[in-house]
């Protein structure tokens, strides 16, 4: 804890002025006008419009999904970090410079392009056809997109850790005669687990709200390929401004109380030592 | 990928063979997944954008309606992240400069739009500005439009990339500390001579990366700028709503020629993001050597 000093330097005023006017437009009214429209509406027709038959197929289908992207993005991200931090090879600093890239490519070119890649007739798509495996206009593809956009969050979560850590400790390790993997599943995986923890609910969060590149491939099917971010549109283009309210309000509840739920667990399991 | 064999001494052959295996196999698999999810993409954008020629690529790209996209997202760039510096600079001093009641709650609500899906982000406007709300209908009545029309495009698009800029500072000027600028009040500087003088200098790359970070983000925003937009042709589409409507349409090359612009755009920020760095650490080297 730092100790508390009086108020020396100034702006204190001004910058307080400027954020709380901030956020209150951009953030605060927003949600609260989110939150009036959704409880003035009658119980029964929230009820009705947020767990209908199709809003709960949506639910289930982008719960899903984000979580295979999650955990795929798990293990690919620890992989790659691994890599990319351990060995020097040609290439790993193109590499690791494009780890970067969901975050700077446009969603909606990142969706065109996967689709384009995995249609039937694209180049990994037309490879995979005749084994009788659909990616695109499938739950696959849509969680193919979430990977996608998410897999920089454990990649960038994984690599300061792996650059700190202190290869003593795996030295020393591998000197009492454990073996590689008992070396990787007793020291190294319990340092990185805060890491992958934070990359893993980052990732699914961003899989959860996704919309951009999900909508290209996902065929967007009621019951079968519609994310609940597509529902949500699909309700206001009908003018059921009613109904996108509902399904948004359980979207965001059940969002928050996912990632309060993943930070409590940080927070208990490793004693506040990563968490910001 | 070849296969390089080793030989090492008989003693300890077997111990670093399976090491050297396991570092072939990573590296090899790591190569394969990075090219299948990040430079496949990436060539497809162009080898479908060129696949028309190269008079079909700059018709696409010298349309009309991309034109209006084009200065579309100009628009809401130049007006959302110049204010999104702003507030993140003043936010930024007031969480590290200042003891702040509720810091923490604070920190929760600016990092709000990360967590909110921004297909709700755009109807949290739609339902405060649309034409059935009690203000937006007054707006209306009074020739001002915001939904469907460009300040609501502008709004979502700030609402969105509001906070890269002081997540990026917060990191920045807490670990440089306030000595610095308690030392120029000492000596007499007050106000933005203070922050010209002192902070500014310090935190320069920080503000640039989340500046760039932003602007990235500020072009490429496709769901909550969808949601306001109400695709008007010409009008209110963005590079990126435009592309939706090309390749809904089946103008698949058409939609990858105008995507091939926003990949290029990403490719730079990638590149700049990565000089940015580059100095950041240098910085931080610097800075450490001396103390």
């Amino acid at each position: 804890m730092k100790k508390r000093t009086p108020r020396v330097l100034p702006g204190f005023g001004l910058t307080m002025g400027t954020t709380i006017t901030g956020l209150s437009l951009f953030v605060l009214i927003p949600l609260a006008v989110l939150v009036l429209r959704g409880t003035t509406m009658n119980w029964q027709d929230f009820v009705s419009a947020a767990f209908s038959p199709r809003a709960l197929a949506s639910y289930k289908l982008t719960f899903f999904t984000a979580l295979a992207a999650g955990l795929g993005n798990v293990v690919i991200g620890v992989l790659v970090a691994w890599s990319l931090t351990r060995y020097r090879f040609p290439g790993r600093r193109l590499l690791d410079g494009i780890v970067d890239l969901p975050f700077a490519l446009p969603t909606a070119v990142a969706g065109i392009s996967l689709t384009a890649l995995y249609a039937k007739n694209g180049w990994i798509g037309s490879l995979l056809a005749p084994l009788g495996i659909r990616i695109a206009f499938t739950p696959v593809g849509i969680s193919l997109a979430m990977l996608f956009v998410g897999m920089p969050f454990v990649i960038r979560a994984v690599q300061p850790v792996l650059e700190d850590f202190d290869t003593s400790l795996e030295e020393a390790a591998k000197s009492l005669g454990a073996s590689g993997l008992t070396t990787f599943r007793k020291i190294i995986f319990p340092t990185l687990l805060p890491a992958i923890l934070t990359g893993f609910t980052l990732s699914l969060a961003r899989g959860l709200g996704e919309y951009g590149s999900v909508i290209f491939i996902a065929g967007n099917m009621p019951f079968k390929t519609e994310v609940t971010s597509l529902l949500i549109v699909t309700q206001l283009e009908e003018f059921d401004y009613s109904g996108a309210t509902a399904i948004a309000l359980v979207m965001l509840g059940a969002s928050f109380l996912l990632l309060f739920a993943l930070n409590l667990l940080q927070r208990i399991a490793f004693k506040g030592g990563n968490g910001s | 990928m070849s296969t390089r064999v080793i030989h090492l001494p008989k003693l300890e052959r077997t111990a670093i063979t399976s090491e050297q295996v396991l570092r072939v196999v990573l590296i090899t698999t790591t190569v394969i997944v990075m090219t299948l999810f990040f430079i496949m993409p990436l060539v497809v954008v162009f080898v479908n954008a060129f696949r028309g020629g190269l008079g079909a690529y700059t018709a696409a790209l010298s349309h009309p309606h991309t034109l209006a996209a084009i200065k579309l997202t100009a628009i809401a760039v130049l007006v959302s992240v110049p204010l999104n510096t702003l507030l993140g600079l003043g936010a930024a001093w007031l969480v590290t400069r200042h003891k702040v009641p509720g810091r923490s709650l604070l920190l929760t609500l600016i990092d709000m739009p990360f967590t909110i899906s921004p297909i709700v982000s755009g109807l949290m406007f739609v339902l405060i500005f649309g034409s059935h709300s009690l203000l937006g209908a007054w707006l209306i009545e009074h020739g001002i439009r915001i939904v469907f029309a460009v300040p609501g495009i502008i709004l979502a698009t700030t609402f969105v990339t509001f906070p890269f800029v002081v997540r990026e500072l917060i990191p920045v000027m807490d670990s440089l500390g306030s000595d610095e600028e308690l030392a120029g009040v000492s000596l007499g500087a007050w106000g933005w001579t203070l922050f010209r003088k002192i902070t500014l200098p310090n935190i320069r790359w920080g503000l640039l990366y989340g500046i760039i970070l932003c602007t990235a983000r500020a072009i490429g925003e496709f769901g909550a700028v969808s949601v306001v937009s109400g695709h008007i042709r010409g009008r209110t589409n963005t590079i990126p709503l435009h592309i939706e409507v090309l390749f809904n349409e089946y103008q698949t090359t058409a939609a990858f020629a105008v995507a091939s612009l926003l990949t290029f755009f990403a490719l730079v920020t990638l590149i700049a993001k990565e000089i940015v760095m580059r100095q950041v650490h240098r910085k931080n080297d610097q800075d450490s050597s001396v103390s």
